[in-house]
């Protein structure tokens, strides 16, 4: 077993909620509370929960993009939080990210060329003279062609947009690549290009990915591990295989069981979940997802649950399991 | 038929945005209007005969002759007169005015300081606008509390009592007119930078929370280089926009301050100081053609101004139409 | 260059020629939509089957943009049988959308036209020709007959008033049998239809205090507050989450038991079409593909788009190495071939595919499909 490439260990991002005459600091938003994991070379980890429950911050947040506020994260054996400006620009490069929207994310006033190799040529990645060479050979491996280097982005459709903003992260040469729902504003026969494209990539490069994402069926293709987040807690955290033949945390029961099969004679056993998730800025006491939990017990009300392992690298937060 | 071409491959953004531009039928009339108010204030002065102050006399025997074209008499001779307040005629297309200057020629002169006036101020307020907006919306935080607050100020202040100050001021400190439009001038684009903070700074903090600009914030780009390349290109076309309506606007301060007489002094010609004759009643009355031809040239002008803007900002952005 | 700037010239100049004859077409539709006092003989017409509530007959909605005419719905035949839900699925720009909004006639002018076509909507006064009716008689339709649920609901509430005052509102303007006094009763009863508990504290709730998916159940409660015999519900699910989207699709499910209405459901999520429709309509590139009852779609589809569809998607707990995916991209909507559209993406084509357009054929009573590969009636 190698070596992690990330590690990120029991990592925090409030963001202040400010209100009042003088805006003081009222209260927190814990975007992300203490989460860890570790992402090995040439592998995925999948992250998965609904809107608003942290996971974006989470990519956000690896990337020093966010400053922290607790907890660390190991890139390469550097804790990108002890860098200063000019070492955390250096190592930029190694560790990537891609988008949602395909639209939003590139910048409209400049061609491909510029926007896949500026960056290249910022950090000096190969010489001048052949970086249009470079970016046509990246532009190759991310399925564009050639002449499309002096075109702008609002000539490309959805699925060749994301392909850029691929080609723009890969041509940096990264060791890890955060991928925030890659694929959720793609239609469905372009998704399954892009993900064919991100994991052929992986294969070539033996990179690694954060693949952050709400859709479970994308998350099991592509992932070896996977994570559930409810409201910037990991309440799962498991191996692909474990995690769907053996969901144990109430959540992710109710997660995998949501999930609408596309088959009309399954009859679906869907376990629906009552109410709304709660609001981040005030979550509930105890356990986080007891408002919502079939399985509710009275000490779910009032205790955080352990995160444990509970055989075979299958991590749960849930009191269901603690008489074991 | 021409032969099939796929548009939306060929056709560049910077051409959908004149073909909209170009449909715009009042924008057309707008720029057929500066233009030719362009052509009127800064080209025709070149063929006009007289100058800007040259004054007209008739001899005691009805001859006429000008400050600069004496024909041997002297102005100050006795039987000369002043050839004031005359009709409309031949050598004098709109008249003179009551000190015997050539109306038309003055209204190509006064336009002339007019536009001028409008572009320097325009670019005095955007230059600082953009400097400081773009800074606030950039850098946020104090600094950008600092310069809202500033800006907050500014508006605070009204511009025409701090006019009245200076132009006391100046006239107390013995500073000589000519110097009155550069202070005129800066006064207006001190005063007028505010609104164009704002919006450039309403800008870039929606700009910066684009993905693209995060995504240049991770590929590691120098901060300098995100402002000069991302940011700076996607505000230019609202730029453009606020530029064009300001100068129409900037237009009409400026005649309501010569107006006024706090604006361009007299000896210049200004739309705004030629009309300012009508706090003369005869001449409200009896003499239309001494006030109403720089007052249709305010209005034409600062009309043009607004149906260019107006076309040029449904053209960048068809949205806002509907 | 130089090539770049010829092709440049010439784009200008045929972007002139298109915008002049856009201008001529749309003005004749224009014109004809602005008539007064249209006797009402002229929409007048009769249903081909009087189970259905909604036929759509060789539908054509066109847009006159300046880089052509997009051909966005070219010739759509659905049949709505009378309390069935219907879908329709397809990918961003293949129409579905648009098909909709003909239906309720809200496709944006002047660029926007029906150009041909019949929608016969079955009223319980006589069967009607949406295409021609005017616009004053299809204000009494929508959102009273036939009603509409958006994708956002973030977007199709009105943020500065209660939530209790815009179905009131509703409810006032629909139901004039409804007393005065009875508007607020009736409100609050829409809104326990819909599974929102507490139905007096919503009732005077501004939207932004509301939840995705507790908004989506106000917007469907909205729309069934008239007695619609027809639901167009558009991507009703697709900007929640999948537990809320869970929740709204176990709602509709459980309404339309309860209202006995049509619904069309349109979604690019296979996943909820299996679960809710009885027939579906497959659309690519503004046609209709393939059309069936869903399990004849889903278990034995025959068009090449709906299985590579079906297949790209990955299945939970369906392991496979590496997914099916189509190749290629939609073709451009203003420059459509002329043999089916889906050809060069397709990897069973063959030389038949370039014979022309393939029609929609029966092959089955309940299936049918428009590709070359299938002869009438044969499996």
């Amino acid at each position: 077993m190698s070596e992690a490439i990330l590690k990120v260990d029991n990592l925090k991002k409030y963001f202040p909620i400010k209100g009042g005459l003088l805006q003081k600091v009222v209260g927190h938003v814990k975007a992300v509370d203490g989460i860890s994991f570790e992402v090995k070379p040439g592998s995925t980890f999948g992250l998965v929960g609904e809107s608003g429950c942290g996971k974006t911050t989470v990519g956000r947040t690896l990337l020093r993009l966010h400053e922290n506020n607790g907890g660390s994260v190991i890139f390469d054996n550097k804790d990108i939080f002890k860098l200063n400006s000019k070492e955390l620009r250096n190592i930029r490069p190694e560790i990537q990210l891609i988008f949602q929207d395909p639209y939003s994310s590139l910048s409209p006033k400049m061609p491909v060329g510029e926007i896949i190799g500026e960056a290249v040529r910022e950090h000096k990645l190969v010489p001048e003279a052949e970086l249009r060479g470079y970016v046509m050979q990246v532009m190759r491996e991310c399925g564009l062609q050639d002449h499309h280097i002096d075109r702008y982005p609002h000539e490309f459709s959805g699925g060749q947009r994301q392909r850029i903003c691929i080609a723009r992260a890969i041509a940096l040469k990264p060791k890890v690549v955060v991928c925030d729902e890659p694929v959720s504003a793609l239609d469905v026969s372009i998704q399954a290009q892009v993900i064919n494209l991100l994991m052929d990539l992986q294969k070539d490069r033996n990179i690694s990915y954060v693949f952050i994402s709400h859709d479970l069926s994308v998350v099991e293709h592509i992932s070896d591990e996977v994570g559930v987040m409810y409201l910037g807690n990991l309440v799962e955290k498991a191996p692909k295989t474990e995690i769907f033949k053996n969901p144990m945390h109430p959540y992710t029961k109710a997660l995998f069981s949501a999930i609408p099969t596309p088959d009309p004679t399954v009859k679906m056993n869907r376990i629906v979940l009552q109410g709304d998730i709660p609001s981040p800025a005030n979550p509930p006491s105890g356990c986080k997802f007891h408002t919502r939990c079939r399985e509710c017990m009275e000490v779910c009300k009032t205790t955080a649950p352990q995160y444990k392992n509970h055989g075979n690298d299958h991590f749960v937060a849930c009191h269901l399991y603690d008489k074991k | 038929m021409a032969k099939d071409i796929n548009l939306e491959k060929v056709v560049t953004p910077g051409q959908l945005v004149r073909k909209r531009f170009l449909r715009n039928k009042l924008a057309i009339v707008g720029v057929f209007i500066l233009l030719g108010m362009f052509l009127f204030s800064f080209v025709g002065p070149v063929f006009s005969p007289y100058g800007e102050y040259t004054m007209f006399y008739f001899t005691a025997e009805g001859e006429e002759f000008s400050s600069e074209d004496t024909k041997g008499y002297d102005p100050a001779g006795s039987g000369v007169t002043i050839a004031n307040k005359q009709f409309p005629s031949r050598t004098h297309l709109l008249g003179t005015d009551k000190d015997g200057r050539d109306i038309f020629t003055r209204l190509m002169y006064g336009g002339r300081i007019s536009l001028t006036i409008g572009f320097v101020v325009v670019f005095f307020q955007i230059t600082l606008g953009v400097t400081l907006g773009g800074i606030a919306g950039y850098f946020g935080g104090k600094v950008d509390n600092l310069i809202m607050r500033l800006v907050d100020v500014i508006y605070c202040l009204p511009t025409l009592p701090i006019m009245l100050i200076i132009s006391s001021l100046l006239i107390a400190y013995s500073i000589p007119q000519t110097q009155k439009i550069y202070w005129l001038t800066l006064v207006m684009g001190l005063m007028g930078w505010a609104s164009v903070a704002r919006l450039v700074r309403g800008q870039i903090l929606s700009l910066r929370e684009q993905e693209f600009m995060v995504a240049t914030e991770a590929t590691g780009i120098h901060p300098i280089k995100r402002i000069v390349k991302h940011l700076v290109p996607n505000v230019m076309p609202q730029l453009i926009v606020v530029a064009t309506m300001g100068m129409g606007s900037v237009i009409l301060t400026e005649a309501a301050y010569s107006y006024l007489g706090i604006g361009v002094p007299f000896p210049f010609a200004s739309w705004g100081n030629m009309v300012n004759v009508v706090s003369d009643t005869i001449i409200l009355r009896e003499y239309i053609f001494m006030w109403l031809p720089p007052g249709l040239c305010i209005l034409v002008t600062v009309l043009g101004f607004n149906f260019v803007g107006d076309g040029l900002r449904d053209a960048f952005d068809p949205k806002m139409k509907r | 260059m130089a090539r770049k700037t010829a092709e440049q010239r010439e784009a200008v100049k045929k972007m002139r020629e298109i915008a002049k004859s856009n201008k001529a077409v749309m003005k004749k539709y224009e014109t004809e939509k602005k008539r007064k006092n249209v006797p009402a003989s002229e929409y007048q017409t009769t249903m081909k089957n009087p189970n259905n509530i909604l036929e759509i007959d060789n539908l054509h909605t066109y847009f006159y943009t300046d880089m052509g005419i997009v051909r966005s719905v070219n010739g759509v035949n659905i049949e709505i049988p009378q309390g069935k839900t219907v879908a329709l699925v397809g990918e961003s720009g293949c129409g579905k959308s648009v098909t909709s909004l003909s239906i309720m006639k809200l496709v944006r002018g002047p660029s926007g036209q029906i150009t041909n076509g019949e929608i016969r909507y079955n009223r319980p006064g006589g069967a009607i020709d949406i295409v021609k009716t005017p616009i004053k008689e299809m204000q009494t339709i929508r959102g009273n007959e036939i009603s509409m649920i958006f994708q956002e609901p973030m977007t199709s509430l009105n943020p500065v008033f209660r939530i209790g005052a815009q179905i009131d509102e509703a409810i006032k303007l629909h139901r004039p049998d409804v007393k005065k006094d009875d508007v607020k009763k009736q409100t609050i009863k829409m809104l326990e239809l819909v599974g929102i508990a507490r139905a007096e504290g919503v009732y005077s709730c501004f939207p932004h205090e509301l939840s995705g998916g507790m908004r989506q159940r106000v917007m469907i409660a909205m729309s069934l507050c008239c007695n619609p015999k027809m639901i167009i519900a558009d991507e009703p699910t697709t900007a929640l989450d999948v537990t809320i989207q869970a929740q709204v699709l176990e709602l509709l499910r459980d309404l339309k038991d309860k209202i006995d209405a049509s619904i069309l459901l349109i979604t690019h999520d296979l996943g909820v079409v299996a679960e809710m429709a009885d027939y579906v309509v497959v659309m690519y590139a503004g046609r209709i593909v393939e059309q069936g009852t869903s399990h004849e779609v889903f278990l034995n589809p025959k068009h090449p788009y709906t299985i590579g569809l079906i297949k790209s998607k990955p299945v939970v707990n369906q392991v496979v190495d590496r997914l099916y995916s189509i190749p290629g991209s939609v073709p451009n909507p203003v420059h459509l071939p002329n043999h089916c559209y889906f050809k060069d993406r397709c990897d069973k084509a063959d030389g038949r595919c370039n014979s022309g357009i393939p029609e929609l054929r029966n092959i089955d009573d309940e299936h049918k499909v428009a590709c070359h590969l299938y002869k009438e009636g044969n499996k």
